[in-house]
């Protein structure tokens, strides 16, 4: 029985590259490149490394977002992903974490069947690592997040992970289906292989509507978000210090200290 | 809820485009067009200069008396309350009052013979406790914990539920959230429920233009806080057609109160219906990291180093540079994703929001997801070989020069500040 798998990635800009421009306060967006978000990377490549010991094993990427999120599933697709789904449509647009879970779900229904869904634990353009345990939710499926270890019983039916805490980690064992989502520290994402990239064939990658999963219409976009933005700014840009005078390390050093002594904070 | 260009007044100066950090306006025939990527986050609205940019609010009215009282998950791991829980606490209570005199904050405790928690709640603040109790809730578990939380919030109706934004509260938060169909917002770091008290917030710490907000607005609904785009910007959530409106809060930003030594309050026992089959996994193990904890929420030093330390080893430097001033050892991102650190010393967005009384910054940049986990530090002292970087820009003290040189200055010398200082006076 061949193992089916499911990822689920996002196409983020590369939040350690942005600036804030600090005379107008706003974001410098020129040359941001879009990425595969990092814990989603490594989400695909602990998929990837059960097809390379299952070869049969078949891996669908799904993603959600405008039409040039393409490239995302065209990358994953490189790394060895079989097929890509991108769901894109505006009535998903504007969607919070609940709606985007729903739309999500609905893809994977309209794909069937599965035995594991693996995603990031979060993303880095939102942080919130809400989408993974909601669509677990909405698929009524047991979820484990922050996953650091993973494991395939023999007979692929029960999965053994590590569950990375604060202070320390948990072994956990849980029947297929299910979600896990990634941390880095579960493996170290592959790189494209140019052959792959070549010989990706288009039906390999498929664009659905919101008709396409059937999903009910009101329980996605920003119309259906639960949570909606009431405001947005940039933090207030804190003045300006003081440059510590000095020519050697040890005038820096100690004008620090007396500049700490007389502020009262040493 | 959504934006709308008023076609009549717009000019197709690009402006909107410009502001939008989201990618989410097109120019099409010299008019702006909002595309799918929107999220109403009024960048735009604020950016026109035409005012030809609207954001139209849903008009659609729900009852939601039926919802009351503020419940805080105090999370418990083997017994012991986090800090977070405790902090929450204090946070909750001010939020209750802040709705109304009648308003209660309750500590809600799941477990395994946990009633002996409630009074360490009352003590910080907690006015009642819901405590669920069973043995099979004796450690988390995803299935247990969120079927019994949503039982009680459907049953008992809570206007507000707020969890620790630890690797439980957001595992659970989510799950419960997505169950009641109910909106929840991550990794809160400030909250308010009075509009006054928003713009007093915003205007002290925020560019947010608060003219448009009236102080004296009825609404109790909670604005909540977060970073968002990776620290670059802020964004204030609400929700407000649905209940409960759920938080996760970040562990070290609100403040505990002092605690109040015999204080008492109600105790609901709420009974769990809950049986083996509804958890669906094991837990085999559970293992405590032999590797020194790091409390950087807790320290009031914090020696950092980032990627200008060039290897692993320079953490040896910011080790002995801790140790000398009784500090603890932070890091950067790039510290940790060059492997030079663990992840438990990342300050930022993705690792731990510190306050310190004084934060060194070593060989650190100051990415903004950097700054977003550490701006809010007493003192900030960067010690860097570049001027121009960031972390200048809101370093209390920029000290420009070669970390390997002036740290073990520093170290050398730091018994002798005193003395230092008092030369310079005489």
């Amino acid at each position: 029985m061949a193992l089916k798998i499911v990822v689920c990635a996002k196409q983020v800009p590369d939040t350690n590259v942005i600036k804030i421009n600090p005379k107008t306060g706003t974001l410098i967006r020129e040359g941001v490149p879009s990425i595969l978000n990092n814990d989603d990377a490594n989400a695909l490549e602990e998929a990837l490394k059960l097809k390379d010991k299952y070869p049969d094993t078949f891996i669908t990427v799904i993603s959600m977002g405008p039409p040039q999120a393409k490239d995302l599933l065209i990358e994953c697709l490189a790394m060895g992903a079989d097929e890509g789904i991108l769901l894109s449509d505006r009535a998903v647009g504007g969607s919070d974490t609940w709606a985007t879970s729903n739309a999500l779900a609905a893809v994977i229904r309209k794909i069937g069947d599965f035995d594991i869904i693996f995603g990031g634990r979060q993303a880095i353009d939102g942080d919130t690592a809400q989408v993974g345990p909601q669509i677990a939710e909405k698929l009524n499926l047991p979820q484990v997040t922050y996953v650091q270890k993973f494991e395939l019983s023999d007979d692929m039916k029960t999965v053994t992970v590590e569950r990375n805490m604060e202070d320390g980690y948990e072994v956990i064992k849980l029947q297929t289906p299910c979600m896990l989502t990634c941390i880095k520290e579960l493996n170290e994402p592959r790189y494209m292989s140019i052959d792959k990239l070549f010989g990706i064939k288009p039906e390999a990658i498929k664009v659905w509507s919101a008709a396409d999963v059937e999903v009910d219409l009101n329980t996605v976009g920003l119309e259906a978000s639960p949570t909606n933005v009431f405001r947005s700014f940039t933090p207030a840009p804190k003045g300006k210090g003081i440059t510590v005078a000095g020519d050697s390390p040890k005038e820096l050093a100690d004008n620090l200290l007396i500049g700490l002594k007389g502020k009262h904070v040493i | 809820m959504a934006i709308q260009v008023i076609k009549d007044k717009c000019k197709g100066c690009g402006v909107c485009i410009k502001a939008c950090p989201f990618e989410a306006i097109d120019m099409n025939d010299k008019i702006a067009e909002i595309n799918s990527k929107c999220t109403a986050c009024n960048q735009c609205v604020a950016a026109c200069p035409f005012d030809a940019i609207e954001k139209t609010e849903s008009d659609e009215v729900i009852d939601l008396s039926a919802y009351k009282h503020i419940w805080v998950y105090a999370e418990q791991r083997a017994g012991k309350l986090m800090n977070v829980a405790l902090e929450l606490l204090g946070e909750g209570y001010k939020l209750a009052k802040d709705i109304s005199e009648d308003t209660k904050v309750y500590a809600v405790l799941i477990g395994d013979n946990i009633k002996g928690l409630a009074d360490e709640c009352y003590e910080y603040g907690a006015e009642g406790v819901i405590c669920i109790d069973d043995p099979l809730l004796k450690n988390f578990t995803t299935d247990g914990y969120t079927k019994v939380l949503t039982d009680a919030i459907k049953e008992i109706k809570p206007e507000i539920v707020l969890f620790g934004a630890t690797h439980i509260g957001r595992d659970l938060a989510p799950r419960v959230a997505a169950r009641l169909n109910a909106g929840l917002t991550a990794d809160c770091t400030h909250l308010d429920v009075k509009v006054s008290s928003y713009i007093d917030y915003a205007n002290k710490n925020t560019t947010l233009d608060t003219s448009t907000l009236d102080p004296n607005d009825p609404d109790r609904g909670i604005k909540q806080t977060r970073p968002a785009f990776g620290g670059n910007l802020m964004a204030t959530i609400v929700c407000p057609n649905t209940r409960p409106q759920m938080s996760t809060v970040r562990p070290g930003v609100m403040q505990k109160i002092e605690p109040k030594k015999g204080a008492t309050g109600e105790l609901v026992e709420y009974k769990p219906s809950i049986k083996a089959s509804d958890i669906r996994t094991e837990i085999v193990d559970i293992v405590k990291s032999t590797k020194e904890l790091v409390s950087l929420t807790d320290a009031d030093i914090i020696c950092s180093g980032g990627r200008g330390l060039g290897n692993a080893d320079g953490f040896k430097l910011i080790k002995q540079f801790a140790d000398k001033v009784g500090g603890v050892v932070g890091s950067s991102r790039a510290a940790v994703d060059n492997g030079w650190i663990d992840h438990s010393h990342q300050v930022g967005q993705t690792g731990t929001t510190v306050k310190p009384k004084i934060y060194f910054a070593c060989g650190i940049s100051g990415a903004i997801q950097h700054l977003a986990g550490m701006q809010t530090s007493d003192i900030i002292v960067a010690i860097n070989t570049d001027p121009d970087a960031p972390i200048m820009e809101i370093a209390d003290y920029a000290v420009i020069g070669d970390l390997y040189k002036v740290i073990p200055e520093i170290i050398n010398d730091w018994d002798k500040a005193e003395d230092l200082y008092d030369a310079t006076t005489r």
